[in-house]
């Protein structure tokens, strides 16, 4: 049991090329009326006619989250599993497609992993983030690289683009932010313009957190026991660059990323003669990447993306039998390095016809210290040819993505056979009534997801006959949203969705001849049937009153359906609640700014044998925040206080991790 | 408009309010007892059988069945020991009975639990690191434990030997032996450890440590083959060691080491567990096969003196077919009735079926997750107090 635990251990929580993204919320624009800058639901954009959740500018920047996880959140359809802290793993599950289907996308390029397929998003800052988008199925507009067809769902995130509305060429903005666990975070960012077509930001962020919290477990009318997580503390220092250029009909950005990192790994909380063989497990990471797009409008007919990037990714892990005597030493490295390029040309037939044809190429490395390993090259080559037609008040769109991989190993033979898929998807969009903002959509989409570096060549739990694992997608819904005049109430949004998925295929362990040996197979099968609501609205109640509120729902019946004769058959998938949901209220008075915000998970199971042993409470948790903005010296500022857990709730999201008890946290920004 | 806000926060208040006070407490769970058989008289009052639960998800739990009732009794220790915080532990790996304690080894929890065995009540832990198997001899309990001491290379990490006083339940000495030790036999005052080398692969252990009783020190190491993890002891006193092979070209298969410390060539069964009863070796083995994604399965009977296989399989009825992944083998000592537990996938929860000597299904019932490891007791469970 032991080793295999080992490896289990290591197989979830190394993770994961991630990246914490960028710095400092933009606070102050004062070019935009708060009303504009805080809408969230999406077919604003008028372009998208898929399901779209978007947080964006002040509303995203006052939840009083540190990551892109925590933000996500609030999204309908998304479940985040969080083994808890500043430092633990969060990954985000849409619509119960499983984790590696959702594709995460930093100012247009993806952030990918062939290693793990998963990108911790918890190592998102939101330092910085202008917007976090949610697709289900693709971004609707076509004019993409072929990468954006490639997942099942996706994150989009945006940095922050520099303004210069006066004379000036340079402005700073200066944030520090601590709280509870030992936390110290300050960033910095500097925007610089070259002249009006060039312009240039630089930023940093410093993490620091203890990460240690007081978390209690008991039971009714027996043990009643508090306990300290301990060996959970992050440091990470991000320092990132962006160019942006205008050129004529066009513009071109490029990113230069730096992430460095060391942190504990505090493990499950089960149980252990108190302050005896404490988990002592370290990781360090450093990530770089380069990144660049250039796009233009050559002529009313054709307008060309060329894109690139260039990433390298070092991951330490180490489990020291010296410090925790009950170990096993494990010191392993790994590094990735990726090469992507990518060609779109979008061709305008028509005037309501466009034609778009995408063309990538990725080349993924692995390197690592493990006995017997194999050192897998992927080469992929993703061919998307998509077409949309827009008729006023109907718009349709149909697309296909070729799919070719490529891989090899240093020893013939070990490498897993070449795969060529073709996966297509459908989107259309009605409008029945010319003068309301009324739309009924429905998409249809097949994709897989490729078995990861891990799940092939990991060694002896890799299998290399795996095949993809597929997920088909049927959505139908409505999107509402109608502004008012002369009234308290100035807009109101919403958008339902229901929706019927399939994994096919899926990829899970397997105990081979013994507990000690696990392997990778092509097994599961599980349909979700679900429903996703969201609605806001935003309200300016006197003359300096403003408030904006949101609502999320989440229905999922998320079964597995791998083994007839087990009689846990059609059982709800692990971690999965039936019911979930999100409430978001901000107000706005003079300088002042309240967010108070509520998450609601229903009652889940641990396991697809839903017992009475896997049964997981219910758990919800109230974060408020208030912030100030005033004048020191003629320079904006903004002091923070936020509270999460205001009313102490113990809870876990994944068994045996306790979260963090009411924290608390204390923001200063100021713009120079 | 000011009302509005009033009426807002109010709703608000009165929403958290209600949410806030639905939420129940966690209970500890009631045992679940199921009659799965008519009562019977038996010199053995019943069994325990530990289930090891995944690592990390703190489920090891013990279960019951009294012979007098016939009736099975899951997760019979967290009700019965409600002040023991989060209940028995992270994967339990072996369980034995000594006198009138019952002894869990809970390997990721890094104790050995102490119970007494007429109530299943709580009496002590003994810490252990990484603690594996348990064995019994004249008083002491002998603990096998994968954390020796740290040399100069951390990745060849001797395991060791805790000799533990039963009277006192504290560690009385230890004992370094080969990497990775797992389950010992005791014969003519001398412990022979199995070591398996799992965390070295590919540099597998091969040997058996013999460590003198008396001085309580390693007095040699056997050569046998690699990875070795079973032991039993007929009642010639020949000692029967499995090997678990490497997974790849070498396989798993049984040795004997004879009186004189002699390895006898190997038996050419394959093993993933073992137990003896009377002349008869009952093994179970599985060998995976990726092309097929498919265990083959096998249930054969070695006997003792021949030291040949008798029988091909031991289950006789088809009821094989119905077990996706045997694990834990144990034969009633009086009613020569064989129990085989399956642990399916090992995440939902397993299942333990009960054959007749003649290899005829008697009963079935489901357990906690990964059934493993069984302890006749001659004592009926009694109600805690």
């Amino acid at each position: 049991m032991n080793l295999y635990g080992n490896l289990k251990w290591l197989f979830f929580l190394i993770p994961l090329s991630f990246f914490s993204v960028k710095s400092t919320a933009q606070f102050n624009d004062s070019t935009v009326s708060i009303l504009d800058s805080v809408v969230v639901t999406g077919n604003r954009t008028p372009l998208e006619i898929v399901p779209v959740q978007k947080l964006s500018g002040q509303k995203l920047e006052e939840l009083s989250e540190h990551s892109v996880a925590d933000a996500i959140r609030y999204f309908s359809g998304a479940q985040l599993k969080d083994y808890g802290g500043i430092g633990g793993l969060k990954t985000v599950n849409i619509r119960s497609l499983g984790s590696q289907h959702v594709g995460v996308f930093y100012d247009g390029i993806e952030i990918s992993d062939a290693q793990n397929g998963v990108v911790d998003l918890g190592r998102l800052s939101l330092d910085n983030i202008s917007s976090i988008s949610l697709y289900n199925g693709q971004k609707s507009a076509i004019f993409q690289p072929a990468k954006d067809y490639s997942s099942a769902s996706a994150v989009y995130l945006a940095s922050q683009i520099p303004s210069f509305e006066d004379s000036t060429n340079n402005k700073y903005k200066i944030n520090l932010r601590a709280g509870s666990f030992g936390t110290f975070n300050p960033s910095i960012l500097w925007q610089h313009q070259f002249n009006k077509k060039l312009s240039f930001t630089l930023s940093g962020e410093y993490l620091y957190t203890k990460g240690d919290y007081l978390f209690t477990y008991k039971k009714k009318d027996s043990y009643d026991t508090t306990e300290r997580r301990r060996n959970d503390d992050v440091r990470y220092l991000r320092i990132e660059g962006n160019l942006y250029g205008a050129i004529k009909e066009g513009e071109w950005k490029a990113k230069l990323y730096w992430y460095n990192s060391q942190r504990g790994y505090p493990g499950a909380a089960v149980r252990q003669n108190p302050g005896l063989f404490p988990h002592e497990d370290r990781q360090w990471d450093n990530n770089i990447f380069l990144q660049g797009s250039w796009k233009k409008r050559l002529s009313d007919f054709y307008s060309l993306q060329l894109s690139g990037k260039y990433a390298n990714s070092y991951l330490h892990y180490l489990s020291d039998p010296r410090l925790d005597v009950s170990a096993m030493h494990v010191d392993n490295t790994f590094r990735q390095q990726e090469f992507y390029l990518s060609t779109a040309q979008l061709f305008r037939l028509l005037p309501f016809w466009d034609l778009d044809i995408s063309g990538d190429f990725q080349y993924n490395t692995l390197k690592a210290n493990l006995v017997d390993f194999v050192y897998p090259k992927r080469y992929t080559g993703l061919v998307a040819l998509a077409s949309s037609f827009d008729f006023n008040r109907f718009k349709l769109q149909g697309s296909l993505l070729g799919s070719f991989v490529h891989e090899t190993t240093n020893e013939r033979k070990k490498a897993s056979k070449d795969k060529q898929q073709y996966t297509p998807s459908i989107i259309a969009d009605y409008r029945p009534f010319s003068n309301q903002d009324l739309h009924i959509r429905a998409f249809y989409k097949r994709i897989f997801r490729m078995p990861t570096l891990n799940d092939l060549y990991y060694t002896f739990i890799g299998n290399k006959n795996l095949d993809p694992e597929y997920t088909t997608q049927y959505d139908l819904g409505f999107s509402y949203a109608k502004t008012f005049k002369e009234q308290a109430l100035k807009r109101v949004e919403g958008q339902v969705d229901a929706y019927f998925n399939q994994v096919k295929n899926k990829i899970i362990a397997m105990p081979t001849s013994n507990q000690f040996r696990w392997t990778m197979i092509n097994l599961g099968y599980t349909e979700i049937r679900g429903l996703d609501l969201s609605l806001a609205a935003d309200w300016q109640l006197t003359d300096s009153l403003a408030v904006n509120t949101r609502l999320s729902y989440t229905y999922q019946k998320a079964q597995d359906f791998t083994d007839k004769s087990s009689p846990y058959y059609g059982g709800q998938i692990p971690y999965i609640p039936w019911h979930s949901g999100s409430f978001i209220l901000n107000g706005h008075y003079k300088g002042w700014s309240m967010s108070y915000s509520y998450i609601y998970t229903g009652e889940r199971y641990s396991v697809v044998a839903n017992t009475a042993e896997n049964y997981q409470r219910p758990w919800y948790t109230h974060d408020i925040s208030l912030s100030k903005k005033l004048k020191i010296k003629n320079k904006d500022c903004r002091f923070t206080l936020e509270v999460n857990n205001l009313l102490n709730q113990q809870y876990e999201v994944v068994d045996w991790y306790p979260m963090p008890s009411t924290n608390f946290k204390t923001i200063f920004s100021i713009n120079l | 408009m000011q009302v509005n806000i009033k009426k807002l926060f109010l709703l608000l208040v009165l929403a958290t309010g209600l949410l806030q006070s639905c939420r129940k407490d966690e209970e500890v769970l009631p045992p679940t007892t199921t009659p799965v058989t008519p009562g019977s008289s038996s010199a053995v009052a019943g069994f325990f059988l530990l289930n090891e639960g995944n690592m990390g998800t703190n489920k090891a739990s013990l279960d019951y069945f009294d012979y007098a009732t016939g009736n099975y009794s899951r997760n019979i220790y967290g009700s019965r020991n409600p002040e023991i915080v989060k209940e028995l532990g992270d994967v339990g790996n072996d369980l034995q009975i000594y006198g009138d304690k019952l002894y869990a080894v809970i390997n990721y929890s890094n104790f050995i639990e102490v119970m007494d065995v007429h109530t299943a009540k709580h009496i002590a832990t003994i810490p252990i690191p990484n603690c594996r198997y348990i064995a019994f001899d004249k008083g002491y309990a002998y603990v096998s434990s994968y954390a020796g001491p740290v040399e100069l290379d951390p990745n060849s990490r001797r395991g060791y030997v805790a000799k533990i006083d039963t009277a006192s339940l504290t560690v009385l000495d230890t004992c370094v032996v080969g990497y990775q030790p797992e389950q010992m036999v005791i014969r003519d005052n001398k412990l022979y450890v199995a070591n398996s080398g799992g965390y070295a692969i590919p540099h597998y252990d091969n040997t058996v440590s013999v460590i003198d009783l008396g001085a309580f020190k390693e007095e040699k190491k056997i050569q046998v083959a690699i990875n070795l993890l079973n032991m039993a002891i007929d009642s010639h006193g020949d000692i029967y060691v499995g090997s678990r092979g490497d997974y790849g070209d070498t396989p798993s298969d049984i040795y004997v080491i004879d009186k004189d410390d002699k390895v006898s060539a190997p038996l050419g069964v394959p093993v993933n567990n073992m137990t003896i009863a009377g002349d008869s070796l009952y093994i179970i083995s599985s060998a995976w096969s990726n092309v097929e994604a498919s265990n083959t399965i096998s249930y054969s009977i070695v006997n003792t003196e021949s030291k040949k296989v008798v029988a091909d399989k031991f289950i006789t009825d088809g009821t094989e077919a119905k077990i996706i992944l045997p694990f834990g083998i144990a034969v009633n000592p009086a009613t020569k009735e064989i129990l085989v537990t399956d642990v399916g996938n090992y995440v939902e929860p397993g299942r333990l079926y009960c054959f007749s000597p003649e290899g005829k299904l008697k009963w079935d019932i489901e357990t906690g997750d990964i059934p493993a490891h069984i302890a006749f007791t001659h004592f009926q469970l009694r109600e805690a107090k």
